[in-house]
Formats: structure tokens, sequence, C-alpha cells
């Protein structure tokens, strides 16, 4: 068979131009200025400048606080991911039986995917709230005094509440068509053959959401890693202090409020090895692994 | 491009009906809420009161974003003519010479009379450079005062505490007693470390606080501050002194409660106090200090930020920033600006005239920060000036955060402040070379 092609090398550039031309400006170029500038210690204006070779990347690694922050941010978004996806497949799971008033149902379970982070962060403030929050009234009938921006733990519990809930939404979406796309007659066999609905889930619906699961996993962790920032800086009003923050909120406080260019840049470019390595592990492991049908 | 610019200058001429040529410049500010308002209000009244500059004032975030924002601009060469840059962000604005054109040049360069004596003393000094010349004009001057809950000190038949040991002993007990809680505070690096060198007359940094040079070491890991953080957390333990965390908002709400009795806030926070409606008088008066450590304490410095006139700009565009700035100091619009937020004003003069009117005679709390500033001077109470400051403060919120909520002994915070301090000090000379 033939394979259709173009006769000139110039057509095929021409129309990939625009799509290169935007890869190159808005990630290529800041890439390497971020490279570049994790090498020097500069002048937030640009006036002076010191080229310090590995020396911000030396002194994040050198840093307790840096490697706490590390810490809290693989054990948040472990939690996260976690959490948020084993809320979700219940529910899809839940919402994939119910008969009557499903779409309502759905619809009820999905909405809370257009709230934006910051929002979500707000509510958890509001939430939390040292006088009147509603759930600081809650752990207070336990005897718990809640303090968010005070107590550690209180506010890292927070951060993870409100980081799930928003995700929540986003997997039940992915997990529910994910169920729906399981063919009829093999739920059909898998009944005939085993009576326990519980048994039938973990042998037969569950490998068969494997895909989609895996897919969610990835997407989870970025967002636990990334997507979260907005909610982090609601719940800390701006000012860390000893509260728990993420790995991309520290280059946010230091690049933005701390005008530490080399430093921040230096911590952006550790993420984006990070992000790297997971997209290695996306594609060479799992990819191969998985069979999506 | 050139056609968008071809349209902006169209519309723009079709717009501007005066024949003769105004001069546009811009500010950016970080007043939000109604302090915002303000601004905007003597934008318009400068505009008003003649018919050569238009101001436009822009409000660009916190003090961080708007330092920030103008840092792009600058880069970018699109700065404003003149920026608000906070207390801890003046280090970074001051040694960055080039970007600013200094104040008082400025000031001269366009023929307006210019006296550093003219301002009053705590405010003079601090966004000077190392020789005394002023380089930015201050703007929202603020200091930290202590406000109290009137009808809670009289309840428990105590008057506001002149010293700390006089707190602890007599007033706190009291207040407790009375059910209350004695005290909360809503800054910790700003009231408690920067304000507490001033207040006490410690160096707080080698190289005369640094303002002479950039090899600075803080000197922050000291006995005298390390025993009053010591006595705070013994204050906590008998429910003296509450923490709410490090936001400023959650420390001042319990005292607008009426939970908390003496709060130790901004002389800025005057016009919002007063503003609102709760339920008790409250007063204000000098921020305590410690008998054990001065007889003799002196003013603090200023909080708050300043204008700077940023470099690059057309010869034209800066006589109208200076003929702003000349606007700005003038004592009608510094005793508007003062008696609208709270802010002290930055002349003696302004003060002169406030008293004058007889406005301290209705709200005595409002001439507390005034009269704190311009109390005895020593060696340290002009201020401070050191890189990366900002990260500073935030290392500090960080280890005192710990320190009330036990993770961490005031030694082993004090150890790493200094540590974590002098490690950015070092980076931030880096940067200059």
């Amino acid at each position: 068979m033939k394979r259709a092609g173009f006769d000139t090398l110039s057509l095929p550039v021409l129309l990939l131009l625009p799509q290169l031309v935007i890869i190159a400006v808005f990630f290529y170029w800041p890439t390497i200025v971020a490279l570049q500038s994790s090498f020097y210690l500069q002048d937030p204006f640009g006036f002076g400048s010191t080229f310090v070779g590995l020396q911000n990347y030396a002194d994040l690694f050198s840093s307790r606080e840096y490697r706490k922050i590390a810490w809290f941010t693989v054990t948040f978004s472990i939690l996260v991911t976690f959490f948020s996806l084993a809320i979700a497949l219940v529910l899809a799971v839940k919402a994939d039986k119910v008969l009557r008033g499903a779409k309502t149902y759905r619809t009820l379970l999905m909405w809370v995917y257009a709230v934006a982070p910051p929002v979500a962060g707000f509510i958890a403030v509001i939430m939390f709230n040292q006088s009147w929050g509603p759930l600081t009234e809650f752990f207070g009938v336990f005897g718990h005094t809640y303090m968010v921006g005070v107590n550690f733990n209180d506010t890292a519990f927070a951060m993870i509440l409100a980081s799930v809930w928003k995700q929540v939404p986003v997997n039940f979406i992915f997990f529910l068509s994910g169920l729906q796309s399981i063919p009829r007659s093999v739920r059909e066999a898998a009944m005939i053959d085993n009576r326990s609905a519980t048994s039938r889930f973990w042998d037969v619906t569950f490998p068969l959401l494997a895909p989609t699961g895996f897919f969610l996993l990835i997407i989870n962790i970025t967002y636990s890693l990334f997507d979260t920032f907005g909610i982090v800086d609601t719940v800390v009003k701006g000012e860390p202090g000893n509260n728990p923050m993420t790995l991309v909120y520290k280059v946010y406080v230091d690049g933005f409020r701390g005008n530490d260019l080399g430093g921040s840049s230096a911590q952006s470019v550790i993420l984006m090895v990070l992000v790297l390595a997971l997209t290695i592990f996306q594609f060479r492991l799992i990819e191969r692994r998985i069979h999506y049908t | 491009m050139p056609r968008i610019k071809l349209a902006g200058v169209a519309a723009a001429l079709a717009m501007s009906a005066p024949a003769y040529a105004q001069t546009e410049i811009e500010l950016w500010h970080a007043m939000g809420g109604a302090l915002g308002e303000t601004v905007n209000q003597i934008a318009e009244d400068f505009n008003a009161s003649q018919d050569d500059v238009v101001l436009t004032p822009v409000f660009k975030g916190t003090y961080e974003e708007t330092l920030t924002a103008g840092i792009a601009a600058f880069r970018a060469g699109e700065q404003p003519n003149i920026i608000q840059v906070f207390d801890a962000g003046a280090a970074t604005v001051i040694g960055a010479e080039g970007a600013t054109i200094p104040v008082q040049d400025l000031l001269a360069d366009n023929g307006v009379a210019f006296d550093i004596e003219d301002y009053i003393s705590g405010v003079r000094y601090f966004y000077a450079d190392s020789d005394g010349k002023m380089i930015g004009m201050p703007f929202n001057s603020s200091s930290p005062i202590m406000y109290y809950n009137v009808d809670a000190l009289e309840a428990a038949g105590v008057t506001p505490p002149a010293t700390w040991e006089e707190f602890q002993e007599t007033t706190a007990p009291a207040l407790a007693e009375a059910g209350y809680i004695p005290l909360a505070q809503s800054h910790l690096p700003w009231i408690f470390t920067e304000n507490f060198m001033s207040r006490h007359n410690l160096p707080f940094a080698t190289n005369n606080n640094g303002y002479d040079g950039l090899d600075t070491q803080i000197l922050v890991n000291n006995d005298a501050i390390k025993a009053h953080f010591t006595a705070v957390t013994e204050w906590q333990e008998r429910g003296y002194f509450e923490w709410y965390g490090t936001g400023w908002g959650d420390n001042q709400t319990p005292f607008e409660e009426g939970k908390v009795a003496i709060w130790l806030g901004s002389s800025g926070s005057f016009g919002g106090l007063a503003q609102k409606d709760l339920g008790f008088d409250f007063s204000a008066t000098y921020l305590p200090y410690w008998e054990a450590v001065t007889t003799e304490p002196k003013q603090t410095f200023i909080g708050g930020a300043a204008l700077f006139a940023m470099s690059g700009k057309s010869d034209e565009e800066n006589a109208a920033t200076a003929k702003f700035f000349d606007y700005l100091a003038s004592t009608e619009t510094q005793v508007f600006w003062h008696k609208e937020t709270g802010y002290v004003p930055i002349t003696e003069a302004a003060y002169a005239a406030a008293k004058a009117e007889g406005y301290y005679e209705e709200q005595p709390a409002a001439e507390v920060g005034i009269q704190q500033l311009s109390l005895d001077a020593g060696d340290n109470t002009r201020g401070y000036r050191m890189g990366f400051y900002v990260q500073i403060r935030d290392v500090m919120n960080r280890e005192y955060g710990r320190i009330l909520t036990g993770e961490t002994s005031v030694d082993d915070a004090f150890a790493t402040i200094e540590e974590e301090a002098n490690q950015l000090l070092a980076r931030f000379a880096q940067t200059q070379g």
C-alpha cells in the first residue's frame, strides 16, 4: 500500500509552524530562561547578577525546610490522590446502579467540578473560620479546638479536605463513563458465574476500569502537586508562617513574594524534572501494561 | 502593532478636548478597600487642583504583588512613574540603584523646596540611603501601638500597662480574672522583633542595622528578645496571651469581638476600628517595654510603605511626578490622609495643623502613633535595611509559629532564624555583585 504523503518538505513544515512557534515561545523559551537563571543570583530589577553554578541547588538540598516541604508535598499528594480516587470510585459505582432520578443525582455530584481552586480554598476558610466556622464548631463538639492557621495538622487537614472535595467530581465523571463502557454481556456473564457483588467488582469491574484508573492516577498526582496552589494560597491567606505548604507554593513564595529569582528558578527546574519523570513513568510503564479496549 | 498604537493615539486625541498637552503619570499602589478609595480621592483632588498633570492610580494587589509587578514592568520597560514599596521591600528597591530616582534629587531638580527636617523624626530616615538622603517619599506611615478595650480595663480595675513587667504582674492577672484574654498581637516580626529592637534601642543588624553595607549579619539572636519570647510563651500558658496564627485579621477579630482586652496593631488600624460599631470604647497608647532591658525606651520606627519615582521616564513626566509629591506632602493633603485612614501625617506642619484643629481632643488615640514616632531617638531607631527581608520575615513567622505551638524551643527558633537570615543576606549580597 502506498503511504499518503507530501511531495515537498515545505508544506508540512508550514502547516506545523504555528504549533511549533507556540510550543517554542510558551514552553521551550521559559524553560531555557528558568534553567539559565537557576545558575545565577540576580538582582530582581536586572542590574547585578553573579554566576553561582550549582549553589542554588546545593542551598535547596541542604535546607532542612525545603526537605520538610518536599516531604509534606509527597504526603499531601498521596492522601489527596488516594481519597479523591477512592471516594469518586465508590460514588460512581453507586451512581451507576441508581435507576430513578439518576440524572439529577449525577448532576449534583458533578457540579463541584465548576468550582475554581481559590474558591474551594475560600470555602474551606469559611467552613474552618476560627470563631464561627461550622466545621470548627463540629470538631469542638468532640472537644478538639480546631485552629486553622495555628495548628499545622489542622491547617493541613483543611487543605486536603478542600482539595479532595474539589477533585472528586472530575474523577467521578471519568469513572462513571468508564463503568458505562464495560460491555453489558461481560457483566451478565459475571453475574452468572458469581453471586457476590463485592467479588464481582474486584474480579471483573475493577480490572476493566484499570485504564481509566491509571489515567486518573496521573491526572490526580499532577493535580495535587500543581493545581492545589489556589487552595493552599487561600487557606494560608498568602502568609505561609508555620503552616504547611507544597513545593509549587514555595516557588511562588520565594520567587514572587521574595524576589529570589535564582532560588525559585532552581525549584522550578526540580519540579520540571519531577514532571518529566512522571511522564516517562506514565508512557513507559503504565501505557505498556494497560490494555485499552 | 503599529496599527493598534495609531488607533490608541487617535482615540486619545479624540478624547482630550483641551488644546494644551497634559502629562499623564501612573501610580501603582497596594491600598485596597477604603484605603484605595482615599488614594483615588487624593488623585482626583490633585488632578482637579491643576491643569498640567493627570495622575492615574492603579491598584496592584498586596504589597508583595505590587513590588513584583513593578519589577516585571521595569524589566520590560513599562514601569509606572511611581510605585509604592513597603518597609520589607525597601532594601530590594533601594539596592537596585538606577531603578529609582531618589525623591530628594527629583524634587531638587524640579525646583521643589525640600528640607528633610520638615518630616517628623520617625519617618525621616527609614527610606533614606546611608548618607541620609531620602530615596523614597514616606506615604502610608504607621507604627505598632497598643489598643485597649476601655470597658475591659475598667472592669478589671487596671490602667494600660507602660511596661511588660506591669502587664505581667498587674494588668494580665486582673484582666484574666475579669474573664478576658488579656493580650493578642497581629504581626510578630514587625511588633515583637523589629520594633522591639527600636523601642529598646538594640542593634538589629551589623553595618549600622544594614544601612552601611551588604555583608550584613542579623543580630536577632540576643538575650533580650529571647527573654521576651520566653515570657510570651509563659503568658500563653497562663492564659495571658493568645496567638491566632500569622494572619493579621485573625488576631484583630477577637479584639473587635471583645474577647481580647489589649491588642497590638498598627496606628493605621485606627481609621478602620473607629468606623466599626464595636460595642465598647477603645483607646490606644505606646507599645510597652521591658524595664529590665532599658529604663529609657525610645521611639519606634515606621511600617507601611513609601512612594518611589521610577527611572527611565522623560523629564516632563519626572517633573509631573515631582509636582504630585509636592502636592502629597502638602499640609492639607497630609491632614486629609491622616484623618481618613489613621496613618500618621509625615510632616511636622501637618501634625501641627491637625492638632490646631482640635482633632486629637476628639480622637486622642489617633495621636498615639505620631507621639510614639516622635519619642527620643537612639542609635538603632532609624530603621533597618536588609535584603531578601520578605523571606527573612517569612522565616521569623514560621519559627515564631512553631514556638507558640510548642514545636520548637525559643533558643532553637532564634538559632534557626539567625542561621537562615544570614544565609539569605549572603545570597542577597551576591545578587548585587
